[in-house]
C-alpha cells in the first residue's frame, strides 16, 4: 500500500531554482528544466515540482485549481462540491505524457474557476478567502482528492520522480510564463507522495524549500490557531500558510516577513539603529511563534513576483544572479550558468536578507 | 590534455582526470562535484563553475580555477593548492589541515571553520575582498587572511572567531567587528611585521599580480584566541 504524508515520519537535502523576466516577457518551461537538472545530485527521485506564472493568460480572471484524485468516484464528488461553490468555465485533464520514469500517477484535472456570487455573498467572506476555505474543504474532508494548485494565471506541477522527468511529465515546455520555480526533492522525514512534493501553493503563492525546519511543531501550532490545516506533516507546508497569512491577511511585505521568520538574534537586533531596532523588537515579539528555526533556503512565488530568503544563519547555499530584465535565483551557480553563461551580475545573499524581485509593472505601482 | 566537461556526468569527469597523466584542462565545467577529490601530483585549470567540495581532502595537487567556486571547496584539505580568480560559495576550507586557498573575490559563511594545524601542517586560507559570517569559527589552527581590496564596509560579516582557541585571523582595514566573543583577543599588525604570513601575502599577491607593498601599507589587524580569558567554566563548572 502507498504510504502518504502525514501517516510516517522518517528523520532529513534538495535542490531550487526560480527564473523570472521583470518585464513580463512570456518564455517556454524549458529552461526551468535544463536549470534544475544540474542539481540532479541534490534530489533522490522522490519528488520533484514546478510553479509557473503567466501561464493562462486566456483565464487570468479565474482561479486555476490543479487537483490530483486517487479515482473517478473521488472526482465525482470533488466535482459535485466545485459546481455548488462555483462556476466552473472551463475544466480538462491535464496534459501529460508517459515518461518511464513517472509511475502510479493519480488522476491530475485542471478546473478554471469563479466563486458562486450568491455563494460568495452568503459566505460573508472576500473572495479570495472564500476559495482557501473551499480549498481546505476539498483538502480535508474529500478523501483522496488533493488541490495542489489554486492561484490566478498560474499552476503547480508535481510528482514523484526527478524534477527533469516531472518537467518532461506535464510537458513543461509547451508553456509560456514569465515566472518559473522548481524544486528537486530529497525528503527526509516523510515519504514522498505526489502531494507531498514541492511547490506548496495556496492561492498565487507557492513556496520550494530545501532544508529542515526545527520550529515545526511550534509553528503548525500557532498558524492553526487561524484556521490553516497541517495535513501532511511536511514543513514547507506550514511555510506556505505563514506567507500567506503573514502577506494576504497581515499585509507585511517581505521584508517585514522576513525579519518575522528569519529574524535575526536578540543581539544583533540589539546594535541596530533605533528605529530599525525597534521594528525588529516589535516583529519578533508579536509573530514570536511564526520564527522558522532551522536550515532553509526558500523560494515564494507570488503574483507580482518572487521572494528568496535564507534561514538566518544561512544554513543553505543560494545565489541570485542578473542579466538584463532575467533574474536567476538557484541553489548553486552552475544551475543558473547552465541556462545563461555570461550574467551582468551575481551575488550571495546573507542570512535572513529578502531578495524581492519584483515585475516591471507592480514595483512602479509600489 | 584537455577535458571538455559539457554534458559529462561528475562520475566520468572524476575517472578523466584520475586516469590523465600530466597537466589538465577542464573546459565548460558546470556544476560536476568533488572534482580532483583526494588528489596529488597534478596540476589541474578549470574553465567555468565547478561544482560543490573541488578538491575535498585535497593531497598536494594544485587546482586553478578562472571563474567562481561552490560551496564546500577544499573541505578537509590535506595538502595542495586550490587557486580561485572569482569567489567562493559557503563553508570554504572546512575543517582543512594543510595546504593554502586564494580566493580573488569574496568568500560565503563558514570560511574556514574547524580549521587546525599540527607541527608542521599548518593550512592558510586567503580572501580578497570580504568573508561571510562566522569566518573561523572554531578554528583551532591555521591562518585565514581577510583583504577587502575593493570594499569600503566591513571585511567580514558577523560573529567571526566564535569558539576560535587556536591559530590566527588577519583582517585588513580599520574597522574592527563587532559582536566579537570575549575569548578573542584583537590587536593591530605592527607595520609590515606579518611574521610567518608575509610568505602567504606575497605569493598570493603574485598569483593575482596584484602590488604587496601597496596591499601592506593600510592596516590590518590579527585576531587570536584570548590566553587571559579561556573557555574554562563555559558550560559545566569543573
Amino acid at each position: 500500500m502507498l504510504i502518504k504524508e502525514g501517516s510516517i515520519r522518517i528523520p532529513s537535502g534538495c535542490a531550487v531554482s526560480a527564473i523570472i523576466d521583470r518585464s513580463k516577457k512570456r518564455f517556454s518551461g524549458e529552461a526551468i528544466i535544463r536549470s534544475i537538472s544540474v542539481m540532479h545530485e541534490r534530489s533522490n527521485g522522490l519528488g520533484g515540482g514546478f510553479a509557473a506564472y503567466g501561464i493562462y493568460p486566456e483565464y487570468k480572471d479565474y482561479y486555476a485549481f490543479h487537483i490530483f484524485y486517487e479515482n473517478a468516484e473521488v472526482k465525482k464528488n470533488c466535482e459535485l462540491f466545485l459546481d455548488d461553490n462555483f462556476d466552473i468555465i472551463n475544466l480538462s485533464k491535464i496534459p501529460t505524457q508517459k515518461v518511464s520514469e513517472i509511475v502510479d500517477e493519480p488522476l491530475i484535472w485542471r478546473y478554471f474557476v469563479i466563486p458562486h456570487p450568491t455563494k460568495l455573498k452568503a459566505s460573508q467572506l472576500d473572495e479570495r478567502e472564500f476559495v482557501v476555505k473551499a480549498v481546505f474543504k476539498i483538502n480535508t474532508t474529500i478523501k483522496g482528492a488533493y488541490v495542489f494548485s489554486s492561484g490566478k494565471n498560474m499552476g503547480v506541477f508535481k510528482a514523484v520522480g526527478f524534477p527533469e522527468d516531472v518537467g518532461r511529465f506535464y510537458k513543461l515546455d509547451e508553456y509560456e510564463g514569465h515566472c518559473f520555480t522548481a524544486h528537486g526533492r530529497y525528503p527526509t522525514n516523510t515519504p514522498g507522495w505526489w502531494g507531498g512534493a514541492h511547490p506548496f501553493a495556496l492561492l498565487d503563492y507557492s513556496v520550494i524549500h530545501n532544508g529542515e525546519i526545527s520550529s515545526y511543531d511550534a509553528n503548525r501550532r500557532s498558524i492553526e490557531m487561524y484556521g490553516y490545516k497541517c495535513t501532511l506533516l511536511t514543513d514547507t507546508e506550514v511555510i506556505t500558510y505563514i506567507i500567506d497569512y503573514l502577506h494576504r491577511k497581515m499585509e507585511l511585505d517581505f521584508n517585514e516577513i522576513a525579519a518575522v521568520i528569519a529574524a535575526p538574534f536578540w543581539q544583533t537586533i540589539a546594535r541596530m539603529p533605533e528605529d530599525e531596532r525597534k521594528e525588529h523588537e516589535y516583529l519578533r515579539n508579536v509573530f514570536s511563534s511564526l520564527l522558522i528555526t532551522g536550515p532553509f533556503s526558500i523560494i515564494v512565488g507570488f503574483q507580482d513576483g518572487v521572494v528568496a530568503l535564507n534561514d538566518r544563519l544561512k544554513l543553505r547555499s543560494m545565489v541570485v544572479a542578473e542579466k538584463d530584465d532575467l533574474v536567476y535565483v538557484a541553489s548553486e551557480e552552475s544551475a543558473i550558468r547552465i541556462i545563461e553563461p555570461t550574467l551582468d551580475k551575481i551575488w550571495y545573499p546573507k542570512g535572513g536578507e529578502a531578495v524581492i524581485i519584483k515585475t516591471k509593472e507592480e514595483s512602479k505601482s509600489k | 590534455m584537455k577535458i571538455n566537461a559539457k554534458n559529462i556526468e561528475y562520475r566520468e569527469l572524476n575517472q578523466l582526470i584520475k586516469k590523465s597523466k600530466g597537466d589538465i584542462t577542464i573546459d565548460n565545467c558546470i556544476g560536476q562535484r568533488y572534482i580532483a577529490s583526494g588528489l596529488s601530483n597534478k596540476k589541474i585549470k578549470i574553465n567555468g563553475t565547478p561544482g560543490n567540495a573541488l578538491g575535498a581532502y585535497l593531497d598536494g595537487a594544485e587546482i586553478t580555477v578562472l571563474g567562481n567556486v561552490q560551496d564546500a571547496t577544499g573541505d578537509t584539505m590535506n595538502d595542495g593548492k586550490i587557486i580561485v580568480h572569482g569567489s567562493a560559495g559557503d563553508a570554504l576550507g572546512y575543517a582543512m589541515r594543510g595546504g593554502r586557498i586564494y580566493v580573488r573575490g569574496h568568500a560565503g559563511y563558514r570560511t574556514g571553520i574547524h580549521m587546525k594545524e599540527y607541527e608542521t601542517k599548518k593550512p592558510v586560507i586567503i580572501v580578497g575582498e570580504s568573508a561571510g559570517s562566522f569566518l573561523g569559527e572554531y578554528l583551532a589552527g591555521g591562518i585565514l587572511v581577510v583583504l577587502g581590496l575593493s570594499g569600503t564596509g566591513m571585511v567580514v560579516g558577523n560573529f567571526p572567531g566564535t569558539g576560535m582557541h587556536g591559530g590566527k585571523i588577519l583582517l585588513r582595514g580599520n574597522r574592527i567587528p563587532q559582536s566579537l566573543p570575549p575569548q578573542i583577543s584583537i590587536s593591530p599588525i605592527e607595520k609590515g611585521n606579518f611574521g610567518e604570513v608575509e610568505t602567504y601575502l606575497r605569493e598570493y599577491c603574485e598569483v593575482f599580480s596584484l602590488d604587496y607593498e601597496g596591499i601592506t601599507k593600510e592596516p590590518f589587524f590579527i585576531l587570536k584566541p584570548n590566553s587571559s580569558n579561556p573557555y574554562h567554566q563555559m558550560y559545566v563548572t569543573n
